[in-house]
């Protein structure tokens, strides 16, 4: 082991013994939770649920230390300390939360997709007294198979036919007919709203009267969109070239775009700083105690 | 420092400037005042028109890794509509989307326990499906949605009970983080059945989606400032919202925000006024050695 690896696993190591101690001590990075009977109509007690309660409620009656949610949050704590350790350079830290994030965001998607997608879309339509037997209690009593759901059933195997050593091209049936549809409805909804609204939110009128006259601020900025517009759209205006009024025209269509460009670099900007104090306030609120906005407990 | 030191200066300084100047604000409670723009005043009244009892459609496309930044905006109109006494039917077309449903119906739940679910909000959960989904939806609702997330026949909830399609709604409400969200909403949704439309968006999808303003879409919060804004016209509008801190989230997230953005604005300067500086001893160096190489070359 490199002697800069052993001093870092050292520190870590400490830095985290510190913490629990800290956290054993004082209480820093629990969670609490109150146990809450869901009855029936009856009045019979169904099971029971238990919800996260501040801190401070501790000594209410049915209030505890929930100690899964508890790891949880020093997980979840280890892992954002984890990921920020790329800021210093790439370690094995950082790698791991990498992977713990996809492999956990896929493994969700395929459990989540299996449950609201196959199961009710598929299953329940197909054979639905078995579905409301098992996986769908929901499910209103005298619904009848909808045998067209075979459709997709049977373009589900024709795309799955693709990892098949022979009769690959089978599945280009079925992808064939997902982007032909994708297509058409795409073209039915764009065309309202990204082009024929985009055009008549253009035609807009260069000099805005009202009652005393002439509102000159709804004037200009009318004058700034169609010119905005006009002076883009030259600028991709390819088949003339770009000399003359035309050339100074297009060199304003370049301004508007830096413009938007600086825009959206700002407002980008702005959206990594906010995910960031949201990380930091997580830190220092939920885990540490450093802070306590919504006053839900003594700050240590 | 010289100019030659500044340009190789260690990323890493940048970073920990970074930390330091969003870390240093929270830890010190700093905080700013906000004044509501047109563009959020918009917002505030297109939900504040609506009577008491209007259904309003609220998709929540987005995941944890977007919750800083939208997560206060989702709150915000939440409120908005519990202050409002309206009818609120929450969607998600994002897998991860569940989590953040439940924390808006919890909200309902912790700070106006008036609130029924099945009477005065409904959760319909994650459906699978993208654009197809909201194609459905807006012209059949039981053809992609038969009950809740929990299952619970659309029969059963007296919010659901004679619900049509989602075309019925008042007011279309979406905050999300990318595709699907916002821009299918307005394509499939808005603009197909002119149903007035808000959005909240993240900073960094929010110039794609100003080019929908005014029509289809009738408002627009755009990243956290937008959501602080909207805080800011909230608590002017209903001043019992002052006592609660969390209903200020976005408002205390603009401290560090603030001189975040110094930061950024100074090294772009340091960093611009640096390239400068190196640019104009350049020519002057590669002109000394021009003449040099003549003079050697002569001689």
């Amino acid at each position: 082991m490199k002697s800069t690896t052993a001093l870092w696993t050292f520190l870590f190591v400490a830095g985290l013994l510190a913490l629990v101690a800290r956290g054993v001590v004082t209480g820093a990075g629990s969670r609490y939770v109150r146990a809450v009977e869901v009855k029936s109509a009856a009045g019979e007690v169904q099971w029971t649920r238990y919800e996260s309660v501040p801190p401070k409620a501790l000594g209410e009656p049915g209030v505890t230390v929930s100690r899964p949610r508890t790891l949880g949050l020093w997980i979840s704590a280890l892992l954002t300390l984890a990921t920020f350790s790329l800021l210093y350079g790439d370690n094995i830290w950082f790698k791991l939360a990498q992977s713990l994030v996809v492999g956990v965001a896929a493994g969700f998607a395929v459990v989540t997709g299996f449950w609201t997608m196959i199961v009710p879309n598929l299953f329940a339509k197909l054979a639905p007294d078995a579905a409301r037997n098992t996986f769908v209690p929901g499910l209103e009593p005298g619904t009848s198979s909808d045998w067209w759901s075979l459709i997709p059933l049977l373009l589900c195997a024709m795309m799955l036919w693709r990892l098949s050593p022979r009769g690959g091209w089978i599945s280009r049936w079925p992808l064939a007919f997902f982007i032909g549809l994708t297509a058409g409805l795409q073209l039915v909804s764009i065309f309202k709203a990204d082009f024929v609204d985009q055009i008549s939110g253009t035609m807009l009128p260069l000099v805005v009267l009202k009652d005393s006259g002439i509102d000159v601020w709804k004037s200009i900025r009318n004058v700034l969109i169609v010119g905005s517009v006009l002076s883009v759209l030259v600028y991709f205006l390819f088949s003339v070239e770009h000399k003359g009024l035309v050339g100074r025209v297009a060199r304003l269509g370049i301004g508007v775009l830096m413009i938007t460009f600086g825009a959206s670099f700002g407002m980008t900007v702005m959206g990594r700083i906010s995910l960031l104090a949201a990380r930091l306030q997580f830190l220092f609120d939920d885990w540490l105690w450093m802070i306590d906005p919504l006053g839900t407990r003594t700050v240590l | 420092m010289t100019l030659a030191q500044f340009s190789r200066l260690d990323r890493r300084w940048v970073f920990l400037a970074m930390l330091l100047a969003v870390a240093v604000p929270m830890l010190a409670r700093l905080r700013f005042p906000e004044s509501p723009s047109s563009r959020i005043r918009d917002v505030f009244y297109a939900i504040e028109k609506l009577p008491a009892g209007s259904r309003v459609l609220i998709a929540l496309d987005y995941d944890p890794a977007s919750e800083g930044e939208l997560g206060p905006m989702s709150a915000a109109f939440v409120r908005h509509c519990c202050e409002k006494r309206l009818k609120m039917y929450f969607i998600t077309l994002w897998d991860r989307g569940p989590p953040i449903i439940a924390k808006q119906t919890q909200l309902i739940r912790r700070e106006y326990p008036q609130f029924r679910y099945g009477e005065d909000y409904v959760d319909f959960g994650f459906r699978a499906g993208e654009r197809g989904v909201i194609k459905n939806v807006m012209s059949n609702l039981r053809a992609d949605i038969s009950g809740d997330y929990l299952g619970t026949s659309l029969e059963e909830l007296p919010l659901t009970k004679n619900l049509k399609s989602f075309a019925e709604m008042d007011l279309l409400i979406c905050v999300g983080s990318g595709s699907p969200g916002p821009q299918e909403w307005i394509q499939y949704a808005a603009a197909q059945y002119d149903l007035p439309m808000l959005c909240g968006s993240p900073g960094v999808q929010a110039p794609q989606l100003y080019p929908y303003l005014p029509k289809p879409l009738v408002g627009i919060l755009a990243a956290i400032k937008g959501a602080a804004e909207y805080e800011q016209q909230l608590l002017l509008g209903y001043p019992q919202l002052r006592e609660r801190e969390d209903a200020q989230e976005g408002l205390r997230r603009m401290g560090p925000q603030l001189v975040a953005h110094v930061l950024v604005v100074l090294l772009i300067a340091a960093g611009n006024f640096a390239f400068w500086a190196e640019r104009r001893q350049r020519p002057r160096a590669a002109g000394t050695a021009t003449s040099t190489g003549a003079e050697a070359g002569t001689a």
